[in-house]
Formats: C-alpha cells, sequence, structure tokens
C-alpha cells in the first residue's frame, strides 16, 4: 500500500509534483499494479543471473579519433532560455552536487 | 491493371510500394503524382483518423535511386529528423527540433524514399491505444469509435487507410504489433539489436526497436531490408549481415515446425472467442500448407507483464528524467517570484508537460530502483526475465516459429480501458515475452470478427531469423485473403 | 564499521589528546584522452562554451554512448600502476540525480563491477613506508560546467563527458600531513602514466576528503563528514586540520559531529556547511542499459602492463643505489619523470652524478622555473649539457659564465662550444694575458692598490673585478687573484 507520504518521496526523486487528489488516485492505481506484480515472488530465482543485456554482447568500443561537434547554435536556437553560447537557467542556489 | 496503361491518379494511393516501384519502372507514373494523390488523401481521410500529428511541407527526396526511390514513407513521432519537431506526442517535447537525424532516417533518404509525415502515438510510447497522444487520439480506420491500438498506433492507421504505403513505428512491449493486429495491417518487431536504436527517444533501452508497417510481406521485407543493419553509434547494435529479405518471399512452408505455446489459451478467460476461433484456423491452414503444428509450452508466460512493467518503467524513469526544460521543450512559466530555483523548475516543467500514464510510468519505474526495493523488484524482475529469455530461446530450438494471437482481442472501444492501466497492461500479454527474450515476431491479418475488426496473427521466430518469419507470414498470406481487404473510408 | 556518535556512546566530554584522524580521499582524474569517453567530440580545455558538443554528451533525446578505447586503456594502466585488481567483468551503470550540469539527469559511472579494486600505494611517513589501501578505481563521465550569475546560472557543456577516473582510497590516511603526502605521492605517480595533466588548476585533477574522529587505538569510527571545494593539495591539507580542530571541539564539548558536506572557502581558511543537501541522494543505481559489459582480455592487460614505465618508487630506490644519492636528492629528480631521465642519460655520458646533481639543480632548474617549462621544452641535449659541465671543470669557464652560456645554448638550441665561440666566451687563464691586464688595472686605480697595500683585502677583490671588467668576464677569476697579489706584492718589493 503506498502511503502519501511514500508517493511525495518517489514524486521528489523523479522531480514532479502532484496535488493531494493526484496522489489519491495515483496510489490506488499503483497500488493495483503493484498487487498484481507480487506473483514474481512465487518463481524460484535462486541461481539464475539477471538480464541487463538480451543479446550477449561485449566488449563493444570506438576508437579515440575526433569528429566534428555540432554547431551549438543549431539547439540553443530552440532552447527556452540562452545567453550567447549559454545555455541559461533560473539561479542554482544549491551548490556543488558535481564540482 | 495492364501494364502498359496509365494509372488512375486518383487510386495510386491503393497501391503497395511494390506497386508504384513497379509503376516507376514502366514508367506508368512519377513521384510527383505519387505525392499529390497521398496529399489529397491525406486530407480526405485524416481529419477522421488523425493518424498525423506533422505532415510535412514539401517533402524531399534526397536520393533518387535506391530500393525506396519515391516512395513515400511516415515516421513515428518519437523517431528524430533533423529539423523536424519530434514531440514523442508529449507537451514536454513540444519545441524540440533534432539537430541530427536517427540512423533509420539516413538509411530511408539514401535509398530514396520521401519522409512525408510524423505519425501519431501514446505519450513516449506509454499506452496500447494511441488514446495517450497530447495530440489526441488517433481513430481505428475500420470503426472510427475504436482505437487504433498502440503505441504506434498512427502509423498503423495511417498504413491501414491508405494514407501511406509504409510506415515505421517502434516496439517496446508490442507497440508496432498490436496496432498491426488493430487496423489489419502487418507488422514487425525485428530482433533486438537488428535496427539501430540511435535517434529512436528511449523509452525501455533494453527492450526498444524500431520496425516497419505495411500493407502486406511483401512491402514489409523491402523496408525491413533497408532499415536494418550494424550501426557503430548504437552500441547494443548486432553485426550480423542483413540479408535480402525479399528472397524470403517463398510460398512454402512443407515441413515447417511450428509451435502454439498452451499457456496462451488456457484459462481463457482473457481471449475473446473470434479471435481464438480465427487462431484456431490459421492452424489448420498451416496444417493444410504442409507444416507441422503442435503445442509448446512457455510455462513463465503468466509473469511476462508483471516482469515488463518493472524493467521497462524502470528504464523509462531513468530515460525520462533528461526532460527538464533546460536545453530544449518545454519550460514552466509558473515562476514564484521569492524562490525561483532550479529545483521548482524542473518539479513545474516535468508536472505540465508529462500526462497521467507517463507520471504514472515513471513514479512506478522510480519506486522499483529506490533504496530498499530495488532487490525485491528490478533485480528481481531482471532474473525472472532471464527464465522468460531462456524459455523462448529453448523452445525455438524445438520448432522453426511460434504462431500466437497478437491480442487477447480485436480494436477496444475509446475510452473503454483508459481508466484501467492494469487492464490495459495486461492486454499486452503475448507481444511482451518477445521484447522480453529479444527475438522477432511479426503481426498480420487472419481474420475478421463480427464487427468487421481485423484479428492479428502473430508469428516469432529465433533471433535474427526474420527471414524465416516472413516465408512463414508470406505463405499464410498468400493463401488467404486477410491482406486484400480494406477498410471502408 | 559502526558510525555511533562518539559524544553520545561515551557520555563523557573526550579529552583531545585521546582522539585520532580518520581520513579517505577521493581524487577525480580528467583521462587526456583525444575525444570524450562516449563520443567523439574533442576534449579540449578552455575551448569556447558549448563548441565541442554533440547530440550524445548533450544528452538529447535519441542519442546513444558508445565507449572510447583509449579510455579503458588508460584506466588500466593506473589501475595497474596502483596495484589493483582488474574486475574480470566490467560494466557501466546509472547515477541517477538532477543537475544542470547534469544533461541526461543521470551519469553513466561504475557501482558495483568496477574496472578494478583492491590496491595500494606507498607513501613517506614519519620515515616510514606507510600503506595506503585503495579501494577502487573507477570509470565515469564528467559533468558540465556551470557559471553563476545574479539571477541565473549559465552552462557549458564542454565538459560533460570528459572520462574521469574515481581513484578512492580506504580511510587508512591518519593525519591532514599524510593527506597531503598521499596527494603528492599520487600525483607524480600518475605524471609518469602519462595519462592526464594531473593539474588541480585546470580540473584535470579533483580532491574531496572524507574524515571522521576516533577513540586512538580502537576500531569504530566517528560520524564522517566530506569535504569539497579544495583546489590544491595544500588546500586539503588546510581544510581538514580545520575539520579536525571543529570536530574535536565539537566533541569535546560533549556535542556529536553531524554527517554533512561541507565546503571549503579558500579566502576565509574555513569550512561552510552546504546549504540543504539534501538527505543522503538515493540514485537508484542500476546497470546501463545502452553500454554492453566488458572484459579485458588477458593479451591486452599483458601489454599495458609491459608498457608502464618504471614508476616513481622503484626509479627512487634505483637511483639512490646507483648514484649514491640521499632519499631527498632522489626524490627531487624523479619528481618529474622527463628530469631523472636527463640526469640518467647525463651520467651515462660523465660518471660525476655530483656535479651533474648540482647543475641541475642550481643553473638548469632556474632555466626551468624562468620559462615556465619542462626539461624536454628546453630541448636541451645531454651531450651538450655534460660537455657545459667538462669545460666548467677544466677551467675553460668560469662558473658565471658557464650560467650565461647554458642561457644562451637554451635560447638558441645550440651546443656550448658554437655558443661560446659566438660569444668568444672562452675562458681567459694563460698568465700573459692576465698579466697585462693586471699591470693596466694596477697603473689605472693607484688608490686601491695602496689600500690594499696597506692591509685592505678588499681593495684586492675590487682590483680582481676591473680586470674581469676589462677582459669583458672572459678573465678566470681565481688565477686573476692569485696573479694580482703576486704582481702587487712584487712591486711592493721592488717599490
Amino acid at each position: 500500500m503506498f502511503l502519501k507520504k511514500e508517493l511525495r518521496h518517489l514524486g521528489d526523486l523523479a522531480r514532479i509534483e502532484f496535488s493531494d487528489s493526484d496522489l489519491e488516485k495515483y496510489g490506488r492505481e499503483l497500488d493495483s499494479i503493484l498487487d498484481y506484480i507480487q506473483q514474481l515472488k512465487e518463481v524460484d530465482v535462486e541461481r539464475i543471473k539477471p538480464t541487463s543485456h538480451v543479446m550477449c554482447l561485449s566488449n563493444v568500443f570506438r576508437q579515440d579519433v575526433v569528429k566534428p561537434s555540432i554547431e551549438i547554435d543549431e539547439v540553443l536556437k530552440h532552447c527556452p532560455d540562452r545567453k550567447d553560447k549559454f545555455f541559461r537557467v533560473p539561479k542554482i542556489i544549491e551548490e556543488i552536487e558535481n564540482f | 491493371m495492364d501494364s502498359k496503361d496509365p494509372l488512375e491518379k486518383e487510386k495510386l494511393y491503393e497501391l503497395t510500394a511494390s506497386g508504384l516501384l513497379s509503376a516507376y519502372e514502366r514508367g506508368q507514373t512519377n513521384s510527383s503524382n505519387v505525392l499529390s494523390c497521398f496529399s489529397k488523401r491525406i486530407k480526405q481521410v485524416d481529419p477522421k483518423v488523425k493518424a498525423f500529428v506533422k505532415v510535412i511541407d514539401k517533402p524531399q527526396q534526397e536520393n533518387e535511386t535506391g530500393r525506396l526511390s519515391g516512395i513515400p514513407v511516415a515516421v513515428k513521432d518519437n523517431i528524430c529528423i533533423k529539423g523536424i519537431e519530434t514531440t514523442c506526442c508529449s507537451k514536454i517535447l513540444k519545441g524540440f527540433f533534432p539537430p541530427y537525424n536517427a540512423t533509420v532516417i539516413e538509411k530511408l533518404k539514401k535509398e530514396g524514399a520521401i519522409i512525408i509525415a510524423k505519425t501519431n502515438m501514446d505519450e513516449f510510447a506509454f499506452g496500447s491505444s494511441t488514446e495517450n497522444s497530447c495530440f489526441g487520439l488517433t481513430r481505428n480506420p475500420w470503426d472510427l469509435e475504436c482505437v487504433s491500438g498502440g503505441s504506434s498506433g498512427g502509423s498503423a492507421a495511417a498504413v491501414a487507410s491508405g494514407q501511406v504505403p509504409l510506415a515505421l513505428g517502434s516496439d517496446t512491449g508490442g507497440s508496432i504489433r498490436q496496432p498491426a493486429s488493430f487496423c489489419g495491417v502487418v507488422g514487425m518487431k525485428p530482433t533486438y539489436g537488428r535496427v539501430s536504436r540511435y535517434g529512436l527517444v528511449a523509452f525501455g533501452s533494453s527492450l526498444d526497436q524500431i520496425g516497419p508497417f505495411a500493407r502486406d510481406v511483401s512491402d514489409l521485407a523491402l523496408l525491413l531490408s533497408v532499415i536494418s543493419g550494424y550501426d557503430d553509434k548504437d552500441s547494443t547494435s548486432v553485426d550480423v549481415e542483413v540479408p535480402d529479405y525479399s528472397k524470403f518471399l517463398v510460398n512454402d512452408i512443407r515441413g515447417l515446425k511450428i509451435g502454439i505455446p498452451k499457456e496462451y489459451f488456457a484459462g481463457s478467460d482473457g481471449i475473446a472467442p473470434e479471435v481464438k476461433k480465427a487462431i484456431e484456423q490459421a492452424k489448420e491452414t498451416f496444417e493444410g500448407l504442409g507444416a507441422k503444428v503442435f503445442d509448446i509450452s512457455l510455462a513463465h508466460t503468466k509473469y511476462a507483464v508483471s516482469v515488463y512493467y518493472i524493467v521497462a518503467t524502470a528504464e523509462a524513469s531513468s530515460n525520462l528524467a533528461r526532460f527538464d526544460g533546460v536545453q530544449y521543450g518545454h519550460r514552466s512559466n509558473n515562476s514564484s517570484a521569492v524562490k525561483s530555483q532550479i529545483i521548482d523548475m524542473y518539479k513545474r516543467t516535468r508536472s505540465e508537460g508529462f500526462g497521467n500514464e507517463a507520471k504514472r510510468r515513471i513514479m512506478l519505474g522510480t519506486f522499483v530502483l529506490s533504496s530498499g526495493y530495488y532487490d525485491a523488484y528490478y533485480l528481481r524482475a531482471q532474473k525472472v526475465r532471464t527464465i522468460i529469455r531462456d524459455e523462448i530461446h529453448n523452445a525455438l530450438k524445438t520448432c522453426d516459429c511460434i504462431i500466437a494471437p497478437t491480442s487477447p482481442t480485436t480494436a477496444f472501444k475509446i475510452g473503454e480501458r483508459i481508466d484501467d492501466p492494469l487492464k490495459m497492461y495486461l492486454s499486452d500479454i503475448y507481444t511482451i515475452s518477445a521484447n522480453l527474450a529479444g527475438v522477432p515476431a511479426i503481426s498480420l491479418p487472419c481474420g475478421f470478427d463480427s464487427g468487421n475488426l481485423p484479428i492479428g496473427l502473430q508469428i516469432m521466430g529465433a533471433p535474427f531469423e526474420e527471414g524465416k518469419i516472413l516465408r512463414t507470414a508470406y505463405t499464410y498470406e498468400q493463401n488467404t485473403p486477410w491482406h486484400k481487404k480494406r477498410p471502408n473510408i | 564499521m559502526n558510525r555511533i556518535p562518539l559524544g553520545i556512546k561515551r557520555g563523557r566530554i573526550f579529552n583531545k589528546m585521546e582522539l585520532e584522524p580518520v581520513i579517505g580521499l577521493e581524487v577525480h582524474l580528467q583521462l587526456a584522452t583525444e575525444t570524450k569517453l562516449f563520443c567523439s567530440c574533442q576534449v579540449k580545455f578552455a575551448a569556447e562554451a558549448n563548441s565541442k558538443v554533440c547530440p550524445v554528451c548533450l544528452g538529447l533525446p535519441g542519442s546513444l554512448p558508445v565507449i572510447n578505447r583509449k579510455a579503458i586503456e588508460y584506466a588500466v594502466k593506473v589501475a595497474l600502476a596502483l596495484d589493483c585488481t582488474i574486475g574480470d567483468q566490467v560494466k557501466f551503470d546509472r547515477k541517477n540525480y538532477y543537475y544542470p550540469d547534469l544533461p541526461k539527469n543521470y551519469q553513466i559511472s561504475q557501482y558495483d563491477m568496477p574496472l578494478s579494486y583492491e590496491g595500494h600505494i606507498l607513501i613517506n611517513s614519519e620515515n616510514k613506508d606507510k600503506r595506503i589501501r585503495i579501494r577502487r578505481v573507477h570509470i565515469e563521465e564528467d559533468a558540465g560546467k556551470l557559471i553563476h550569475e545574479k539571477e541565473y546560472s549559465l552552462i557549458d557543456y564542454n565538459r560533460t563527458g570528459i572520462p574521469l577516473l574515481e581513484i578512492v582510497t580506504e580511510p587508512d590516511i591518519s593525519s591532514p600531513d599524510e593527506a597531503y603526502k598521499y596527494l603528492v605521492t599520487l600525483k607524480t605517480l600518475l605524471k609518469y602514466l602519462a595519462v592526464s595533466d594531473c593539474d588541480m588548476e585546470k580540473g584535470s585533477l579533483r580532491c574531496d576528503a572524507n574524515i571522521s574522529l576516533r577513540v586512538k587505538g580502537e576500531e569504530v569510527l566517528g560520524t564522517k563528514t566530506e569535504l569539497k571545494n579544495m583546489n590544491s593539495f595544500k588546500a586539503v591539507k588546510a581544510a581538514l586540520e580545520v575539520e579536525v580542530k571543529r570536530q574535536g571541539r565539537l566533541l569535546d564539548e560533549g556535542k556529536s559531529v553531524i554527517q554533512e558536506t561541507l565546503l571549503w572557502d579558500e579566502e576565509k581558511r574555513t569550512t561552510i556547511p552546504m546549504r540543504s543537501k539534501e538527505e543522503a541522494s538515493d540514485y537508484r543505481y542500476f546497470p546501463e542499459p545502452d553500454l554492453v559489459p566488458f572484459a579485458i582480455e588477458k593479451k591486452s592487460l599483458k601489454e599495458i602492463r609491459s608498457s608502464l614505465p618504471e614508476l616513481p618508487r622503484e626509479k627512487t630506490k634505483r637511483i639512490r643505489q646507483a648514484y649514491k644519492l640521499s632519499e631527498e636528492e632522489a626524490q627531487f629528480l624523479v619528481t618529474e619523470q622527463d628530469m631523472v631521465e636527463f640526469f640518467e642519460d647525463c651520467n651515462k655520458l660523465f660518471k660525476d652524478s655530483k656535479s651533474i646533481l648540482n647543475w641541475i639543480r642550481g643553473p638548469l632548474l632556474y632555466e626551468i622555473n624562468q620559462r615556465n617549462k619542462t626539461i624536454s621544452e628546453l630541448f636541451i641535449k645531454p651531450e651538450d649539457f655534460i660537455k657545459l659541465i667538462k669545460l666548467l671543470k677544466t677551467d675553460a669557464l668560469s662558473n658565471l659564465t658557464a650560467k650565461s652560456v647554458l642561457t644562451l645554448m637554451i635560447d638558441r638550441k645550440k651546443g656550448p662550444d658554437e655558443v661560446i665561440n659566438e660569444e668568444d666566451l672562452v675562458q681567459v687563464s694563460d698568465e700573459a694575458s692576465l698579466i697585462k691586464l693586471a699591470q693596466e688595472v694596477i697603473l689605472e686605480n693607484k688608490e686601491s692598490v695602496e689600500n690594499f697595500l696597506s692591509g685592505k683585502v678588499k681593495a684586492l677583490m675590487f682590483l680582481v673585478g676591473q680586470v674581469m671588467r676589462k677582459s669583458k668576464g672572459k678573465a678566470n677569476p681565481k688565477k686573476v687573484k692569485e696573479l694580482l697579489e703576486r704582481k702587487l706584492k712584487e712591486d711592493k718589493k721592488d717599490a
């Protein structure tokens, strides 16, 4: 059962905000889906390796050779906000996740 | 039609792509006429069907030669075309103009195809009915009160209604095959890694494939040949030679071993009786053509939907994190004067920009990856995926291909399932396994129900055995009347 | 590993002396590959904003990563040099969090199957070898750069996607000074591998620190804090020193240390808590579906291992013995790979390690610092360097002249003989010429002569100087002094 608190936390992680009535609706829907998914507990998965890639490829690399970059104006011309050659966003008050 | 007669300009849209190519070869028409004919057809039909979200003004043919020279093609709106707005039918991507072409688009252009439109879809490919589009739904050309299926409903309906001879869609859990089935056309999900994903806006990265829609198997084989191939820009692309798929269009399946998963018909409460009957008839047709049809077991079928909705939503929740209004697309204007911080911009942009189904899947995906739940959900689902994948690969060692219904029902009525997500998800039960296992699968018409809605037959094969599937499908098609029927629109 | 707040556990106030710092360091190293980790954009320092970007490193919808083989090779080099075990199966994972310098709002990094783990490096602590264990060395992509303005922030994505190595130690470092030593030792080692320019100022080497205090001799660790924003090794040491004091004070007062991230303020020389960092982020790591796993082939490993140069530690030991150097002398030479190579090349030509060392440490180091270049960039050949030293030893040049010759050799990229000929600098040592000059000077400086004769020794040096001037510096000053003394004494006798 999804508590409102848990849903808000998920919303925070996903950067989505919900009204109370939204939360109720999503809560109900996610509950029913989650109930259904519980069936996976029946399966014996001991000694089974997880599948991240369905085709057994490995060692895919490329050479360290420079190729032309794109002309940034192509992207910037559709950007919601820009300054010269930069993308511009509201001030980031929180400092440093990745310095 | 006498090959020497000039063709009726207005009826050009009735031809298949192969038909158009022959007409070009015989000098019976030219691309200008063809384009003008489809343009008229679109104006006539699409106001009712709404298959397209954008009809390209003055479409270009970039190469005079090529296997698709002069053939109009429509492309699902989650495939990037340089300079053309690509929205994935989501508010959050309105205003995104990719500065590059998807690899499949480069291939199409190189072969002389003319891309004439972007097609409607469920937002970010989340859905099985094309009712989740921010541009409104696509109606089924066979019955405008019914859905066209999803998420590639626009592409399927466009081909079905003769608005374009060929189209591209994407398939993560059945999004090509199910709309193909609902709209009575042929659609295929290639082997995972057969077609490059570079330029396909990602949903479930380990499941997604771009694939072809066409009116018949021959056309499909042609389009598949063009879009397939190794791409060094896609690390999951497999370097296996692309055969000339047209060589598999042989009307002969004598000795072919066909498996039918018994679990798909067990407890037949989910499957509509007419669908069941159509598949049984198809079985008889195959036997009549010299194939050997027998039961196989895919014991873990019942877990497929659960596995899918964990793995796919987890990947989607991460793939969609980039939609935040920073570089492109929608950015919320709503800024509280006092504390306009970046975190608020993210939250508002995403809350405004995503539709309900998108939010639902993002939440679910975030949940199954979150701390404390990862092992119980995501990791476990990946393990069950291994079991399902191995089960299918092993089954395909005992038979040449597997047949099944594409969908448990025919096209349902608009609005019927939109408020019941779980019910919507469960309609993917027959298609999902192919994505989990990475195997190729086709859907083609195998009958009509009493409401004149098409029924789809699915044929699955082993990895990179598209040729075998095409042969099976072609033989079935040539010995049945279904592919000749057209909706009355 | 128990992390119980010490203050609470014991319920008594600690004497500062009972506590010892427990430090772990995380170094991020930008690899000097031509292209980025997952795309073919050029890696270039200080390029115009957003000029080295493409759909992949911008994270545009539909883009996909492809691994740069060279980045993996460089990473393996580092891992091997740090004596790490290379993972059998290696993969990338997504680290999911939101930040404007992260275009996809996830970073492709490594989680549970990293490139390498369990290595170590030896540092010199209190004149002994101390083993600092390396927990792991893994690869990940760098993020973009943010420029903060008054009401907005600007984003430059040139840096996104540059390959980074993350080198994480176990908390084996016991003092801020050891932390400094670790960083210096690590940097020297990394420079030998030629995989990065290891420049903190350019941002190609970054360091974060984790520090806690624990009761001496005990195993239980205290609560740790994370320190960021240190721009130099000295800053790391200073920040740690400040934090040791701060944590010590807290515990002294019976309070507990809160787990938090602190930023080092270089100007104020203090640490500032980061404002409202979200509760420990849930990164929701999962295997990167767009990249397939990889395994380094045994053959490649062998090749990379054999391509490793002689590393600083081994080199220091060897040259100490071979050239009878002190630890300090050896370390000085070894710090720059091309310097020790130059030293050894010179020694092959002329077995006088002391002179060579002195001349490298003295005049040559002066040239290096003046010109802000490395030895290789000076284009001075060992043969020429040795020739110069030999000329000095045979008194053909004075010390001073030799230094000038060196400068000119470097300026003109010529050997000493050429330069000397061009400048006519051969030291004059023959008595006849010198006596002539000496006589001239004596005649011209009667006052100084008298001063000397009356006992003012300084006057002699003045006279020597005058001879040097007359000879335009070419006279052998030792000989000049001898001759002057002799002549003056003779003259006095005569007088």
